[in-house]
């Protein structure tokens, strides 16, 4: 390895990063026409006038689009426009029909929002500002590698509401995005506005990066980097184009503003295939549709059907005394907490719950590819399984036994511990029974115990269990030998 | 009753005709698509509907205001059974998938569609001449435009084909050419009528309008395809007065303005002189007459050649040979955009596109778009100040000059004023409408009444009573 | 701010029209003669102008029911195959790639 690919070319740079997340709104039908959204239709299938952008058709807003994208604007802390516009970006591409795109420019829906996104720096939470969420129309989509010499147009996406979240270029390191990203998501999805899935694309990332050198505070000529399909492909993609823009600077070069795409196979960064040099929108006011005005009365409706959010979730677990990890795990999607809530209302041990929750439940989920939401286990039978082990009805091993047979069957948790012969005994008569024999059968450990040799008491409950074929309450067992060797 | 002479009879007079089982519908269509046939050489229509074709609708057509009544429609208001081409190549034989809210009220109303009108081209020009498919004649003298854009659609109505035609209005495209045929010609307030299927100029100014032989006729057209539709976002859900009651009703009361930027000092005075015949009668009428200003007038045309051009600009991307219309042969995307466009587009919509981009290109937008806007702000709310002083409608002469001759326009710019009061009232959303006030030159002048947003009704009030006064001194 | 034959021809190339050589003085005359009058407008005073909002927008109920085509798309497409609409590829699609939009 020759010394050039050894020294760092980053060192003395500092990275600078803004993200244009666009969201595709789950509505049914489009933003601007009746079509409907639905993922996979065979091509151009999703198609009518409005969206073929026939002579003589007209765009009518989508009055859920609205809703998800005022969710998303409160969701993030956002101001909301009372009136916001929308404006026609202008340029030609065979999946853009209208030869515009139907978008806000001056007057976005929501502006001045920021986001928490989990890091400390010198001890501070780390805040990203987010510039503004506008509303706009998705483009159909290109195929260029299915026939020779031709690109296949198909407008079934063409039209669907879409939410854009662009931020300032407030982040530093490629983690710092990617801590942005995973939070703006999780914030979405308990906002259930978007599916926010990257490989189907209703969740895609461009990114704006540059380089200067430490201290410098203007900031560095910027290229966007598109077409990840992943967060740690956004990470990745951050890494190597800055690299690469240290590169051009180390060697005495200045950096060309471009547009760059992220090749997640090969893991490397190329220049996007042209977009016929036009970069001149001719932003102009929408005149098909008048202005959208948000009424304090929608305002408040849409308020007070918003979710708790992560952050405050969080808070209120934590208050229950559950470590840092089960916090986590908790709330790391929206259907969890729902879940471990309804469990914790029928059996009032937030940790014991946690565990189960966060353990076997979330293991059998991972299993059965189930949703939260579609768990076949009620939380009451969760509860009750709960309830047996608290009472020492069953014991821990049993219980995962149980917990197995529950989604199997109907029966409660009590009836199948009693099918199963997996009720602890805990009958003096016959745990004295059991003792006895296993005394009898290993005399020689028996003397040796009866001396004072207490170590000698693991094994001996050991072979109490086996005999009993796993039923003995433990700690009875315990008990009853401890009393023989002291008496 | 024979059919030919429903063809002299007010359009509500055929319906009930028709109704009363004196004449047969099928007839009074084949007799109206006869006398259209025997003029093509007008050259009114890009289609004309086959006769079975027309027998076939009157015979179902359904009761209605306009049952049986046959009328004509402008070739850019979408239609599924005849073409929609816009006067454009880049359209030439395009059959609308679906049809225009407009022309599905027509048939639900019984009205029985003759054929689509010639007109310039995506109804950029005051003069038919801009047309892919060759200029039409004024049917009052053959060496003379028609006006514009709806051209086809004036003469359609002037040369006694139908009583009832529709057209679409950007900057005067029904009131001008109404003008210069001698008819009556109406602009409803913006939202009145839906846009939807109606192929796109300039969104924000762009309007279906109605001809008619008379105020009556003209009346019940626009009854027929007023209303909400929620299918476009700028339709207003403001209920439909009948405007065909206002036949009679007394001017005692009507306040009509009369502003001074339309009687400039450059004004034809035989223009003038039949305008203030005309505002005489009202006066005599029981009407009070005032002078009123509308300051901002003449920044009408430099706002509207502005704006209409850069939302054309947009509005004709569409025209991209990808999804419909013919498309030339490239190996490249680029190659195959240039050519369809250019092949596709005449001298006149080319030049607007240019103006269009460049009005809101990098760098100017400011300066142009942006100022346009305002600027037709102050316009919007000279109206509103003279309409909330108690006036009722304002009246202007329609036009500067009446019907030119072919080929006499061949600067674009000169053109353009040709719109210099009619422009006013697309830029403000005002209604308008336009009527015979008598004839100089042995050429036809028109004159214009404005009314306030969605008070259509106060408009006909003064103009059938205007048009019975005069009477045959309309056209004299 | 007098138009030059470049601002025509680069408008021209953004709005995807191919002018002939030949036509581009003549535009730049139309098209300098249109905006001297236009100039006008440079003078009135906008300063009192406000943004009402005049009819704010309708919003339709998201159901899905499109405005239905009376024949389909591969009826009147240009260039349609197996349900898509072909277009020639953009030159700079020189080589084979991952579909992508471009916005």
């Amino acid at each position: 390895m020759s010394p050039e690919n050894t020294v760092d070319v980053t060192a003395g740079f500092e990275m600078v990063v803004g993200l244009e997340v666009h969201v595709q709104l789950k509505t049914r039908s489009k933003a601007f026409c009746g079509c409907s959204t639905d993922f996979g239709a065979p091509p151009n299938r999703n198609t009518c006038p409005v969206c073929l952008a026939l002579p003589g058709a007209l765009p009518v807003l989508n009055a859920a689009a609205v809703e998800l994208a005022l969710r998303v604007g409160l969701g993030l802390g956002f101001t909301i426009n009372r009136a916001s516009i929308f404006a026609r970006k202008n340029y030609f591409y065979p999946d853009l029909p209208k030869g515009y795109q139907i978008s806000q420019h001056d007057r976005p829906i929501a502006e001045h929002g920021s986001l928490d996104i989990g890091l400390t720096v010198n001890g501070a939470p780390r805040v990203v500002g987010v510039t503004r969420a506008h509303m706009e129309e998705d483009a159909g989509k290109s195929i260029h590698d299915r026939y020779e010499g031709a690109t296949a147009v198909d407008l079934n996406r063409s039209g669907v509401p879409l939410v854009e979240i662009v931020s300032e270029p407030d982040m530093r390191s490629p983690e710092e995005a990617g801590a942005y990203l995973r939070t703006l998501k999780q914030i979405l999805l308990y906002l259930d506005v978007s599916d926010c899935n990257m490989e189907e694309g209703s969740l895609r990332v461009d990114a704006n990066v540059s380089a200067r050198p430490f201290g410098q505070t203007t900031l560095g000529t910027k290229c966007e980097v598109k077409n990840m399909n992943s967060f740690s492909g956004v990470e990745k993609a951050l890494a190597a184009e800055f690299r690469r823009q240290c590169g051009v600077l180390v060697a005495g070069g200045t950096v060309q503003q471009q547009t760059l795409l992220w090749d997640g196979h090969k893991n490397e960064i190329r220049p996007a295939r042209s977009k016929e040099g036009s970069s001149d929108y001719r932003y102009f006011p929408e005149p098909d549709l008048p202005p959208l005005v948000i009424t304090e009365a929608e305002l408040a409706r849409v308020s007070a059907t918003l979710p708790e959010l992560p952050a405050a979730r969080r808070v209120r677990y934590a208050a229950m005394k559950l470590s840092e990890y089960d916090v986590q795990e908790l709330t790391a999607d929206p259907a969890t907490g729902p879940y471990f809530e309804s469990v914790l209302q029928l059996h009032a041990d937030p940790k014991s719950v946690a565990n189960w929750v966060n353990g076997e439940v979330r293991a059998n989920l991972n299993e059965s590819g189930a949703t939260w939401s579609a768990v076949s286990l009620a939380p009451a039978r969760l509860a009750s399984l709960l309830d047996l082990v608290r009472d020492g009805v069953v014991g821990s091993s049993a219980a995962k036994k149980i917990f197995a047979h529950l989604h199997a069957s109907d029966h409660s948790p009590r009836e199948i511990a009693e099918r199963e012969g997996l009720i602890q005994v805990r009958d003096d008569d016959a745990l004295a029974g059991w003792v006895d024999a296993v005394l009898a059968e290993n005399p020689a450990e028996a003397a040796r115990y009866a001396a004072g040799e207490k170590k000698l008491q693991g094994l001996l409950v050991g072979l109490v269990m086996k005999k009993s074929q796993g039923r003995a309450d433990p700690k009875l067992v315990n008990q009853l030998l401890s009393s023989r060797a002291s008496g | 009753m024979s059919a030919q002479a429903t063809l002299d009879m007010s359009a509500a007079a055929t319906a009930a005709a028709i109704a009363a089982g004196n004449v047969a519908a099928p007839d009074v269509a084949a007799a109206a698509l006869s006398r259209a046939i025997g003029d093509a050489g007008l050259n009114a229509y890009v289609t004309l509907a086959s006769e079975a074709d027309v027998r076939d609708a009157a015979a179902a057509a359904p009761a209605g205001l306009l049952s049986g009544v046959p009328v004509a429609v402008k070739d850019n208001i979408s239609t599924t059974s005849l073409s929609t081409s816009c006067g454009s190549r880049i359209l030439a034989g395009w059959v609308s998938p679906y049809e225009a809210t407009a022309v599905s009220r027509l048939r639900a109303a019984g009205a029985v569609i003759i054929g689509k009108t010639n007109m310039d081209e995506f109804a950029m020009g005051s003069s038919t001449e801009n047309s892919a498919f060759g200029p039409t004649l004024n049917p009052l003298d053959h060496s003379r435009v028609p006006g514009g854009s709806s051209g086809g659609s004036a003469a359609a109505v002037a040369a006694g084909h139908c009583r009832i035609a529709f057209g679409s209005e950007t900057g005067g495209s029904v009131r001008q050419p109404a003008a210069f045929c001698g008819i009556v010609g109406v602009k409803p307030t913006y939202g009145r009528v839906s846009r939807l299927g109606l192929v796109a100029f300039a969104s924000s100014l762009d309007h279906i309008g109605v001809f008619g032989r008379t105020v009556d006729d003209a009346a019940l057209g626009l009854k027929v395809i007023a209303g909400h539709d929620a299918l476009d976002a700028t339709s207003v859900d403001t209920p439909v007065d009948d405007y065909c009651a206002e036949n009679g009703r007394p001017l005692a009361g009507l306040v009509v303005g009369v502003p001074t930027e339309y009687f400039p000092l450059t004004l034809d005075e035989r223009i003038r002189a039949k305008c203030h015949r005309a505002i005489g009668l009202l006066r005599d009428l029981g009407a009070e007459v005032r002078s009123v200003s509308l300051p901002h007038t003449d920044l009408a045309i430099p706002v509207y050649y502005i704006l209409a051009p850069a939302e054309a600009s947009s509005n004709l991307a569409r025209f991209d040979g990808v999804r419909y219309g013919p498309r030339a042969a490239s190996d490249d995307l680029r190659g195959m955009y240039e050519r369809t466009r250019s092949e596709g587009f005449g001298p006149e919509v080319t030049r607007r596109i240019i103006l269009g981009t460049y009005v809101l290109s990098q760098g100017h937008y400011d300066a142009y778009y942006r100022k346009a806007m305002l600027v037709r702000e102050k316009i919007t709310e000279d109206f509103a100040a003279v309409f909330s002083s108690g006036v009722h409608v304002l009246f202007t002469p329609t036009t500067p000059t009446p019907a030119f001759p072919f080929g006499s326009k061949s600067d674009p710019m000169e053109m353009y004023l040709s719109d210099i009061f009619t422009a006013t009232a697309n830029l403000a959303g005002v209604p308008a409408m336009s009527q015979p006030i008598g004839l100089v030159d042995g050429l036809p002048i028109g004159g214009q009444f404005l009314a306030a947003h969605f008070r259509e009704a106060d408009m006909f009030r003064a103009a059938y009573a205007l048009e019975k006064s005069l009477g045959s001194e309309a056209l004299s | 701010m007098a138009v030059s034959d470049a601002d025509v021809l680069h408008v021209a190339a953004l709005a995807r029209l191919a002018i002939p050589a030949a036509r581009v003085p003549a535009l730049v005359r139309e098209l300098n003669g249109i905006l001297d009058h236009m100039a006008v407008l440079e003078t009135v005073d906008v300063s009192t102008v406000g943004g009402d909002v005049r009819t704010p927008m309708p919003r339709r109920d998201d159901t899905v029911a499109p405005i239905r085509l009376n024949r389909p798309l591969a009826e009147f497409a240009p260039a349609p195959r197996d349900g898509f609409l072909l277009v020639p590829r953009l030159s700079t699609h020189s080589q084979l790639g991952a579909s992508e939009g471009d916005e």
